[in-house]
C-alpha cells in the first residue's frame, strides 16, 4: 500500500469538488474492493475521500413509484428491504448470490457497481494487463481465461464485470444519479453507464473526474416473474460463470440481462425481443459477435441452457400464481 | 522401547481416556483467539521488525539487475537481503529449489529478496519499489507435452510387477484401458507460512509454523551452515499444513537471514498470493490404467502407470502406490515416471500418492464394474485380498475393507442406486450415487517423549510432536492420563519445541499412532520410577484414579511426587513387524450428488465414510480429521485446480478467490463410521493413522456419483460443469 492522505467529506457536492480538485483522489465506501487493490498496489490513490458519512444510505420511494437507493446503502440492507423483496425480487436475489454475508454488510450500492474485474492477471502486477497498466498487453490472451468474457470484449481486454447486483439492475433499467464537481446532478441510464474496453480497457464507466454516485433509481415495479440465476462451480462465495437476471411477464415478453460473459452486465434489445421464442434464440442474440476463447467457449451453451431454465422457472412461478 | 512383537494387554486397553470423545484440550484457547500462532508470538522477543518477501516475476532465467536504492531509501527500511549479500547458503535435504533464488531463477515467485522495515506496510511499500530486470529463458510447463520425455526416477520404486501382466491382460475377456488426469493442487491451509527469527550468541531461535520440527531444524542448520545445536524451532500451534509445512520454507530461512542482517528479530509471513507459487503443491498426474477381468468379475490383470513432473531433483507423485495393494489379480504392473517441469516445486500434500492415484483407480473400477454388469460394491468385494498381492507370503496385519463396504452400502441406502445412469431425477436435477474404496498405509517411525511428574502431582509431557489442528495435544494427554491414572486436568502437554525429544512429527497420517506410542513408552518409564520410589512391585501395579495399587496397597501418586520431581524419557522404536505384515488403513466412501439438468452444476448432497483404522484414540478428533479430508475430496473432485499458464509458467489463480475449495454450502451432510478394531501389530496403542484416509477415495466416490447421475464420464479432474454440458442428457 502506498502512503495516502484521507479526508471525510461533509456533503456530496463537497466530496465531488474535493475529488476533482485533488490529484489522484478516490472515494472510499465499504472498501471491500478498493483496499484489496491498494494493498497489491493495483490501485494507488494519493488521497481517499470517505463518503460513508454523507447520509446517502436510505432507500426512498420516488414520485414515479420507483425506488431511489442511496449510493451508500449496504448490499445486506438493500437485499433485505421489504419493498425490494416484494417489487424487485430479482435484485434481492442477485445481491444474496454475491460475495459473503460479511462482505455484503460492508459493500455499498455504488461500490458494487464500480468494483473491478476478477481477471487473475489484473491481480498480478508483474504480468502485462492493459486494464491495470495501459499498453502493457493482455496476459489473458492465450492464458487462463475460463472466467473471462466473450462478447463486448476487444483485442486489448477480455475481462468481465463481476457484479451480480449490476446484472439485476440492468434488467430493471436502473438509472445512476450522480453529482459532479460543479454541484450539478445528472442521470445516466445503467445501459449507458459502462464503457466497452475497445482500446482503452482502463476506462470502465462514464463518470467524469470527481463525479460521485449519489443514488441508483429503479423505475416503478414491473411485476412479472423475477428470476436471478447464478451459475458457479461451488455453491456459494464464488464469482459467476454466467448469470441471468430476468423479468418475465405472463405473456412471455420481458427483459433479460446476463452476467459473466461481457465487460459489463449484458443486455441486448434483440434478446429481449426474442424472449417469447425461448432460451436458444435469446442466447444467440446476446452472444451475437461472440469471440470465445478455448477455455470459455462453454459459456455459450451454458448461457443458452441457463436462460431456458430461467424461462421455465418463470412459467412455473406464473403457473403457481394462477392456481393460487 | 522396542516394539517388535504384537502388543498384548496393556493399560491403554482400559480405555478410560483413550477412545473417549473428549474435547480438544486447547480448544478454548483457539476459539477465544488466545492460542498464539507463529506470526502472533509478540511476547517471545522484543523489538520485532517486519520482513516482506519479493518473489520472482518469471518462471525461469536470471536476474540481470536488481536496483535496491529506492527501497533502501524508503521510509522505515532497516535492511534488504538478497542472494548477493546473504552469504553462502546450503540447501536443506528436503528442499528441491533454493529458498532464496537469484541470480538464477528456478520457478515463479521463488523468493529473491526480503525487505525489512519497522512496519509491515513500510516493508511492503519498499519491496514493491524493487523492479528486477530479468532475462527469461524458455521452460517446460505442460505435463502433457513433457510426458514423452519423462524418465524413470532414480529413487523410489518406479517399476513393480507380479506374474505376467501382458499375457493376462491380453487374454482377459473384459478389459479397460483409460487415461485419467489430475491437476496441480494447493494445500490452501488457513494459516500462511510464518516465522519470527532472533539471534543470540551465534544461535538462532525461530518461532514458526511447521509440521516436522526435527526435519526443519536439520534443514535450517544445513541451509545456514550452522551446527544443529545452534538452531531452535518452536511451533506449538499450526493453523493447518496438509503437507505444505512439512518442509522448511522461505519464511523461515529469510526471517533468519533478515534478522542477522538487521541485528533485530524479524517476523515474516508469506502473503496469500505468494503461497501458491512460492511454496510446494501436489503435482498434476496423468495416469493410465488397464484392467482385465473374467466375466464373473474376477480381476485377472491390473496395470497402473503414472506420469508427473517436477523441477530437477524433485520427486514423483507416487500415484500407483495403492494399486499394488488394493485388489487381487494375478498379473500386475505399475510404473511411475517423472518429467522435468519448470513449474514451482511439487511435493507432498495430504495423502500424497493415494489421493491422486485413487481418483484414477477407483473410477476405473467403477467403469469396469459397469462393463461387467456388476454392482461396484460387489465388484470390489469380489476382488478383495488378504495378502500383499505382489508378495503373497505377506499378510495384512488387519484388513476390513469388505466390512467397510458392506456396512457402508447398508447404511447409505446403496440399494436405491439405479445401475443405469441418468435415471433418477428430482425436480430440475439428476441424482446419482457413487462408491469408492480407500486405502492408505500405516507408517511406523520412531518417536520419543519426556514425561515428568512434578512435585504438585502434575504430569507434563514434552515432545517435538506438532498439532496441526489434528488433536495431537488431546490424544497425547489422553495417553498420559491413561498410563498414569491421572485426570486429564492434571496433564499438561508441551509440543513443537525442538529442544524436546524428537517425535514422529505430523505427516503421512503417522503422527497420532507413533507420537502416542512414544508417550506410552516414556510413561512406562515413569511408572517404573514411581513404583520404585514407593517400594511397590511393578508387575502388579495398577495406576488408576490418582493412585497406584499393588499387592493390596493403595498409594496416592501425589505421595510419590512430593518427594521430588520424577522424569522419564523414552521413545518407541519398531522392529520388523511392518515388513512381515502389510499395515494399512481402509475406507469405503459413498457420495450422493445432484447435477442440475440445465446448467450441470454439481452439488454434493451427502457423504459417508466407513473407516478401518485400528483403535480410534478419540472419536471426536478422528471424525474431524475424516470429515475434513472428505471435504478436501469434494474439492479435488469438483473444483480444486491450480490453473497453469503454459506460456508464463506459473499457477495463475493464486488466491482463494481463484483457487476454489469447498465452502460450507458445498458440504451439507457427512457421516463417519469407525470400525474401531485395535490392531496389536501397529504399536502398543493398537492405533493407526486416520488423518489422510478420509481423503483416499472420497473424490472418486463423488466422480462416480456424477457419472451415475448423468451418464457422462469425466476422466479429467476436476469434474466441472463445462466438461459435462455437451453430453448432458436431455
Ligand atoms: C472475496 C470476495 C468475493 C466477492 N464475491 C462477489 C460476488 O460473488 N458477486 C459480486 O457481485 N461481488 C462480489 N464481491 C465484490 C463486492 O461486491 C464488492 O467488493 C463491493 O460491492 C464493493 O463495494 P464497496 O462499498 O466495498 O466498494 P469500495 O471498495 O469502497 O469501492 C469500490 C470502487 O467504487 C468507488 N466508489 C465507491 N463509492 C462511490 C461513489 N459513491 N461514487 C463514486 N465512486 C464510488 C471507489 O472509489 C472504488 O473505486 C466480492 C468481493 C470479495 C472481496
Ligand atoms: S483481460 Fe483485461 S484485465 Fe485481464 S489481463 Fe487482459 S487486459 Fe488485463
Amino acid at each position: 500500500m502506498k502512503a495516502f492522505t484521507y479526508s471525510r467529506a461533509s456533503s456530496p457536492a463537497e466530496a465531488a469538488a474535493e475529488a476533482a480538485a485533488t490529484p489522484n483522489a478516490k472515494f472510499i465506501a465499504g472498501g471491500t474492493n478498493l483496499l484489496d487493490l491498494m494493498k497489491l498496489q493495483i490501485e494507488t490513490p494519493a488521497h481517499l475521500i470517505d463518503v460513508n458519512g454523507l447520509g446517502l444510505d436510505s432507500i426512498e420511494p420516488t414520485p414515479e413509484g420507483g425506488l431511489r437507493i442511496g449510493a451508500l446503502v449496504r448490499n445486506t440492507d438493500l437485499a433485505a428491504d421489504a419493498r425490494v423483496r416484494r417489487d424487485y425480487a430479482l435484485l434481492s436475489r442477485a445481491l444474496l448470490a454475491g460475495a459473503s454475508g460479511q462482505l455484503r454488510n460492508k459493500a455499498t450500492t455504488a461500490g458494487n457497481l464500480l468494483q473491478r474485474t476478477r481477471c487473475v492477471y489484473f491481480y498480478d502486477p508483474r504480468q502485462p494487463c492493459n486494464k491495470r497498466a495501459p499498453g502493457s498487453g493482455c496476459a489473458a490472451m492465450g492464458g487462463v481465461a475460463r472466467q473471462l468474457g466473450l462478447v463486448g470484449v476487444s483485442e486489448s481486454c477480455i475481462a468481465t464485470h463481476p457484479s451480480d447486483m449490476a446484472v439485476a439492475m440492468m434488467a430493471l433499467d436502473a438509472v445512476v444519479e450522480t453529482i459532479g464537481a460543479d454541484g450539478i446532478s445528472r442521470r445516466i441510464a445503467l445501459q449507458d453507464f459502462y464503457r466497452l474496453p475497445g482500446e482503452t480497457p482502463q476506462i470502465e464507466h462514464d463518470l467524469r473526474p470527481g463525479e460521485l454516485i449519489q443514488a441508483v433509481i429503479l423505475p416503478p415495479p414491473l411485476g412479472g416473474a423475477q428470476i436471478y440465476r447464478k451459475v458457479r462451480d461451488r455453491a456459494s462465495y464464488a464469482f459467476a460463470l454466467v448469470t441471468v437476471a430476468a423479468v418475465i411477464q405472463p405473456d412471455g415478453s420481458g427483459r433479460l440481462a446476463a452476467g459473466g460473459i461481457a465487460p459489463r452486465p449484458w443486455r441486448v434489445e434483440a434478446a429481449d425481443a426474442a424472449l417469447p421464442q425461448g432460451g436458444a434464440e435469446v442466447s444467440a442474440a446476446l452472444l451475437d459477435g461472440a469471440r470465445p476463447r478455448p477455455d470459455n467457449a462453454f459459456k455459450q451453451p451454458l448461457l443458452a441452457r441457463t436462460i431456458t431454465a430461467a424461462l421455465a422457472q418463470a412459467r412455473e412461478m406464473q403457473g403457481k400464481e394462477m392456481m393460487s | 522401547m522396542k516394539f517388535d512383537a504384537p502388543a498384548t494387554t496393556n493399560p491403554i486397553d482400559r480405555q478410560r481416556f483413550i477412545g473417549q470423545p473428549l474435547d480438544r484440550i486447547e480448544g478454548q484457547l483457539k476459539v477465544t483467539g488466545s492460542a498464539p500462532y507463529a506470526y502472533e508470538r509478540h511476547e517471545v522477543v522484543p523489538d520485532q521488525a517486519y520482513g516482506y518477501i519479493i518473489g520472482a516475476g518469471i518462471a525461469k532465467g536470471r536476474i540481470k539487475a536488481m536496483d535496491l536504492d529506492a527501497a533502501r531509501a524508503a521510509p522505515g527500511v532497516l535492511g534488504i537481503v538478497t542472494a548477493a549479500n546473504a552469504g553462502k547458503l546450503g540447501k536443506g535435504k528436503r528442499n528441491t529449489a533454493r529458498l532464496l533464488g537469484g541470480p538464477e531463477i528456478e520457478h515463479y515467485d521463488q523468493a529473491i529478496a526480503i525487505v525489512v522495515a519497522e512496519s509491515f506496510e513500510m516493508a511492503r511499500a519498499a519491496a514493491l519499489l524493487i523492479r528486477p530486470d530479468y532475462e527469461a529463458q524458455p521452460g517446460q510447463f505442460d505435463l502433457a507435452a513433457a510426458q514423452e520425455r519423462a524418465v524413470k526416477p532414480e529413487s523410489g520404486d518406479p517399476d513393480s510387477g507380479f506374474g505376467d501382466f501382458a499375457r493376462d491382460y491380453a487374454q482377459a475377456p473384459v478389459t479397460l484401458d483409460e487415461t485419467y488426469t489430475t491437476p496441480d493442487q494447493s494445500h490452501a491451509m488457513m494459516e500462511p507460512h510464518a516465522s519470527i527469527a532472533a539471534w543470540k550468541d551465534g544461535a538462532v531461535t525461530i518461532w514458526t509454523s511447521n509440521q516436522m520440527i526435527a526435519w526443519g531444524k536439520a534443514d535450517v542448520a544445513e541451509t545456514l551452515g550452522l551446527p544443529p545445536e545452534k538452531v531452535r524451532l518452536d511451533s506449538p500451534y499450526v493453523g493447518g499444513g496438509f503437507g505444505g509445512k512439512l518442509f522448511l520454507r522461505a519464511d523461515c530461512i529469510l526471517a533468519a537471514l533478515a534478522a542477522r542482517e538487521v541485528g533485530r528479530p524479524v517476523k515474516v509471513a508469506l502473503t496469500r498470493p505468494m503461497i501458491f507459487n512460492n511454496t510446494t503443491h501436489r503435482p498434476a498426474t496423468r495416469q493410465r490404467i488397464r484392467l482385465g477381468a473374467a466375466p464373473d468379475g474376477r480381476l485377472l490383470a491390473i496395470a497402473h502407470e503414472s506420469w508427473s513432473g517436477n523441477l530437477p531433483g524433485g520427486a514423483t507423485e507416487t500415484a500407483v502406490h495403492q494399486t499394488r495393494l488394493l485388489y487381487a489379480a494375478p498379473g500386475r504392473l505399475t510404473r511411475t515416471r517423472l518429467a522435468r517441469l519448470d513449474l514451482p516445486e511439487g511435493n507432498a500434500m495430504r495423502a500424497p500418492g493415494e489421493a491422486s492415484g485413487l481418483m484414477a483407480l477407483e473410477v476405473a473400477m467403477d467403469e469396469m464394474a459397469e462393463r461387467l454388469g456388476m454392482d461396484p460394491v460387489q465388484f470390489r468385494i469380489l476382488n478383495d485380498t488378504r495378502v500383499d498381492p505382489e508378495n503373497p507370503g505377506r499378510p495384512f496385519s488387519q484388513r476390513h475393507l469388505v466390512e467397510c463396504l458392506k456396512r457402508g452400502a447398508q447404511r447409505f441406502g446403496w440399494a436405491q442406486r439405479q445401475a443405469k445412469p441418468g435415471q433418477r431425477r428430482e425436480g430440475g436435477a439428476f441424482i446419482g450415487l457413487g462408491v469408492a474404496a480407500g486405502i492408505r498405509n500405516n507408517l511406523l517411525t520412531k518417536s520419543a517423549a519426556r514425561v515428568r511428574l512434578t512435585r504438585d502431582c502434575r504430569l507434563i509431557v514434552e515432545t517435538d510432536m506438532t498439532d496441526i489442528g489434528t488433536g495431537s495435544y488431546t490424544i497425547i494427554a489422553q495417553t498420559a492420563a491413561e498410563m498414569l491414572g491421572l485426570p486429564m486436568a492434571q496433564v499438561e502437554v508441551r509440543l513443537g519445541d525442538s529442544d524436546s525429544p524428537v517425535s514422529a512429527g505430523s505427516g503421512g497420517q503417522w503422527g497420532a499412532n507413533n507420537a502416542t506410542a512414544g508417550v506410552y513408552a516414556a510413561c512406562v518409564g515413569l511408572r517404573q520410577l514411581i513404583v520404585a520410589r514407593l517400594g511397590l512391585n511393578e508387575a502388579d501395579a495398577v495406576f488408576a484414579d490418582g493412585r497406584v495399587q499393588s499387592g493390596g496397597n493403595r498409594t496416592a501418586l501425589a505421595q510419590a511426587a512430593r518427594q521430588g520431581e520424577l522424569v522419564a524419557e523414552d521413545g518407541i522404536e519398531y522392529g520388523d513387524l511392518a515388513e512381515r505384515y502389510q499395515q494399512s488403513t481402509f475406507a469405503a466412501h459413498f457420495a450422493e450428488v445432484s447435477v442440475d439438468a440445465a446448467t450441470a452444476e454439481i452439488r454434493v448432497r451427502r457423504m459417508l465414510a466407513v473407516c478401518d483404522a485400528g483403535r480410534i484414540l478419540n472419536p471426536k478428533s478422528a471424525r474431524s480429521q475424516v470429515i475434513g479430508a472428505m471435504t478436501m475430496g469434494v474439492g479435488a473432485a469438483l473444483m480444486e485446480e491450480l490453473a497453469v499458464d503454459h506460456q508464463r509458467g506459473y499457477f495463475a489463480n493464486h488466491d482463494l478467490a481463484g483457487y476454489e475449495v469447498p465452502v460450507h454450502a458445498d458440504i451439507p451432510h457427512q457421516e463417519v463410521v469407525f470400525l474401531d478394531e485395535p490392531d496389536p501389530l501397529s504399536s502398543p496403542m493398537k492405533a493407526k493413522g486416520v488423518g489422510e484416509l478420509g481423503l483416499c477415495g472420497a473424490a472418486a466416490a463423488v466422480a462416480n456419483a456424477v457419472y451415475n447421475a448423468t451418464g457422462v464420464r469425466v476422466r479429467d479432474y476436476p469434474v466441472t460443469l463445462d466438461k459435462l454440458l455437451a453430453a448432458m442428457p436431455a
